[in-house]
């Protein structure tokens, strides 16, 4: 790295030399970082134009061809419930996007704005409880599930999100700084009532929070693999991360690769569209919530 | 504050309980009672032999005995640990380089926000989606082998799933794609939160820029990064997706990429309930040791702003 120490008149000009050598080499890393991301995304893209035949037999290419609309409906038309899955998938992820973030913020809510005797140790206890991981409590939520007959249901994939103590933590801390409690002095003044409070002033207030919560906990079930894989067999429940495994679990040689592809990009670029148009708010979201997986 | 609160609002404090019933329950049935019946699981003998339902019987601690001296428990934390190693080292001397960068006022790099973007976007990709993506792309007959052959770089493709230390790199190597940019993001936010005064005083003293970084930087950055390092394991130890759809939950070659929660998942799959039971506990009792450090480090911290 370059030795800018001596900024006195004799040197400014080197100094000013090293800077751009500097600049440079952060350019140079910062593009072959930013490859090292994207390649992979770009050879799927290219790979699901092409069909079964030129991708067996004619090697890599860097342009894409023109099968991609094939492939797609080939898709559609396969064994595998694809759209069904994709419809699966939002319901879960959106149910579980809403509940999450509603009552993580009615959660933070009440250790926020209520004085009471247990509040101290409630929230050492969120935050103690905070780490465990799923996969832990997996077995007896299992058994729990099946005991409750809610086996191949979304119930169990989407109620458990109202307990989520990563959110809370994300809600606490936001309202410390956006939720002045003599507002709430106020309404209460005019005569609202608790519950009215929390749903015409304190959710509309939290709307940035709760919007960049909602897009975390929407992706993280997207994504979600362990627990439907669990829970969900019946062919019309799955959502897409099963059907992935599925198509990895069947006899790979069998398939139409440019269906394999195609099926690929159809879970991962709905979620790389919607991140682009909302990156500046994802990206804001990491750094403020700093907890995350 | 608390002064006024008091007076006024005493009334209205109920509803903080009130408030607290849902995440209360929901944490106690999908939560807390399923902790409860796995711990108590641990202590039987619960399994299919066949068709044949053996137990379950009451044999207190011998699941645990038997994960240790017979099982493979030792073998599959190990490639748990060597997987997440060979993820974490690179992620972390990247994530320090990039945030220290971001975060050089003096540096002014352009398209930061472009270059940020970027860098985040693998972690919100499905990680099965993302792992089978791999798998195709690196199969024998695969665009990364013909490109390779192409390039005359290889004679012939190269098996990269019967490599154990080629899977291990695979696995290793995704997730470092995964996670290094919310490490950047966090690592530069708390390079940002140094007093910049620091700096500009250590640049008057005639500090180089590598100077500035190891000895103010690094330093003043130690909560920070030891807080990325143990929730970094934590995600490591629960690392399945990746390696269960790369090697189709088999950890091939030789069970060598079998990772901890894959091996949970086998015996869950096999109903072999009192295996899992033990399993989780010591799962449990691992990460519950890792979260009590990671509370120690940013809990007072977190207090001193409450007060505030």
């Amino acid at each position: 790295m370059a030795d800018q120490t001596n900024m006195n008149i004799n040197n400014r000009k080197s100094a000013g030399a090293h800077m751009r050598a500097r600049r440079t080499v952060c350019y140079i890393v910062l593009v072959l970082v930013s490859i090292m991301c994207l390649f992979w995304f770009y050879v799927l893209l290219i790979n699901a134009t092409r069909s079964h035949g030129d991708l067996t037999t004619k090697g890599f290419t860097a342009v894409p061809s023109g099968y991609l609309i094939q492939n797609l409906n080939s898709l559609f038309h396969s064994s595998q419930p694809v759209l069904r899955g994709m419809v699966n998938s939002i319901l879960v992820s959106g149910l579980t996007a809403a509940l999450c973030v509603y009552f993580s913020a009615m959660t933070a809510y009440a250790l926020h704005a209520y004085d009471f005797a247990l509040k101290n140790f409630l929230f050492t206890f969120i935050l103690a409880i905070m780490m465990i991981p799923t996969q832990v409590t997996a077995l007896g939520f299992l058994q729990l599930i099946r005991g409750m007959k809610l086996e191949d249901n979304f119930i169990p994939l989407v109620i458990p999100a109202i307990a989520s103590p990563v959110v809370f933590f994300y809600m606490k801390q936001y309202m410390e700084s956006a939720l002045p409690l003599a507002l709430l002095e106020a309404a209460r003044i005019d005569g609202a009532g608790e519950i009215r409070i929390f749903n015409s002033i304190v959710i509309p207030l939290m709307k940035p929070a709760l919007a960049v919560q909602a897009i975390f906990s929407f992706v993280s079930s997207w994504n979600n693999y362990f627990t439907p894989q669990l829970i969900l067999h019946e062919n019309n429940k799955k959502t897409l991360p099963i059907l992935i495994a599925n198509l990895r679990s069947a006899d790979f040689l069998k398939f139409d690769m440019g269906q394999v592809y195609a099926m690929i990009a159809f879970s991962i670029f709905p979620v790389i569209v919607v991140y682009l148009i909302l990156s500046k708010y994802i990206v804001s979201g990491v750094a403020l919530g700093g907890v995350k997986g | 504050m608390s002064k006024v609160k008091r007076g006024k609002v005493v009334r209205y404090n109920r509803w903080g309980y009130i408030f607290l019933i849902p995440f209360m329950v929901t944490f106690i049935i999908f939560q807390l009672i399923p902790l409860c019946t796995t711990i108590y699981n641990s202590f039987f003998e619960n399994y299919m032999s066949g068709l044949k339902q053996v137990g379950p019987t009451f044999i207190g601690l011998e699941n645990y005995k038997t994960l240790i001296t017979e099982g493979d428990l030792g073998k599959y934390f190990t490639n748990t640990l060597i997987v997440w190693l060979i993820g974490f080292v690179p992620q972390i001397i990247l994530s320090l380089l990039l945030g220290a960068w971001f975060s050089d006022p003096s540096l002014r790099l352009k398209g930061q926000r472009f270059f940020k973007t970027v860098i985040y976007l693998p972690n919100l990709i499905m990680a099965s989606a993302f792992s089978m993506l791999f798998f195709t792309l690196f199969s024998d007959g695969g665009p990364i082998n013909s490109m390779l052959v192409q390039a005359g770089i290889l004679s012939e493709p190269f098996k990269f799933f019967s490599s154990i230390s080629a899977t291990r790199i695979l696995i290793g190597f995704m997730n470092f794609v995964m996670w290094f940019g919310n490490t950047t993001i966090l690592l530069m936010a708390g390079m940002m939160g140094i007093d910049p005064s620091l700096f500009e005083a250590a640049e008057v003293d005639g500090a180089t820029p590598r100077q500035i970084f190891w000895k103010i930087t690094l330093p003043l950055l130690r909560p920070i990064l030891v807080y990325v390092l143990i929730t970094s394991l934590i995600g490591g130890l629960q690392m399945f997706d990746v390696p269960q759809i790369l090697t189709n939950g088999e950890g091939s070659p030789v069970r060598s990429s079998m990772t901890l929660i894959m091996y949970l998942n086998k015996h869950l799959y096999s109903k072999n309930y009192g295996m899992a039971g033990a399993l989780s506990v010591y799962l449990f009792i691992l990460t519950g040791i890792l979260s009590f450090i990671v509370f120690k480090l940013t809990g007072p911290q977190k207090e001193k702003k409450e007060k505030k």
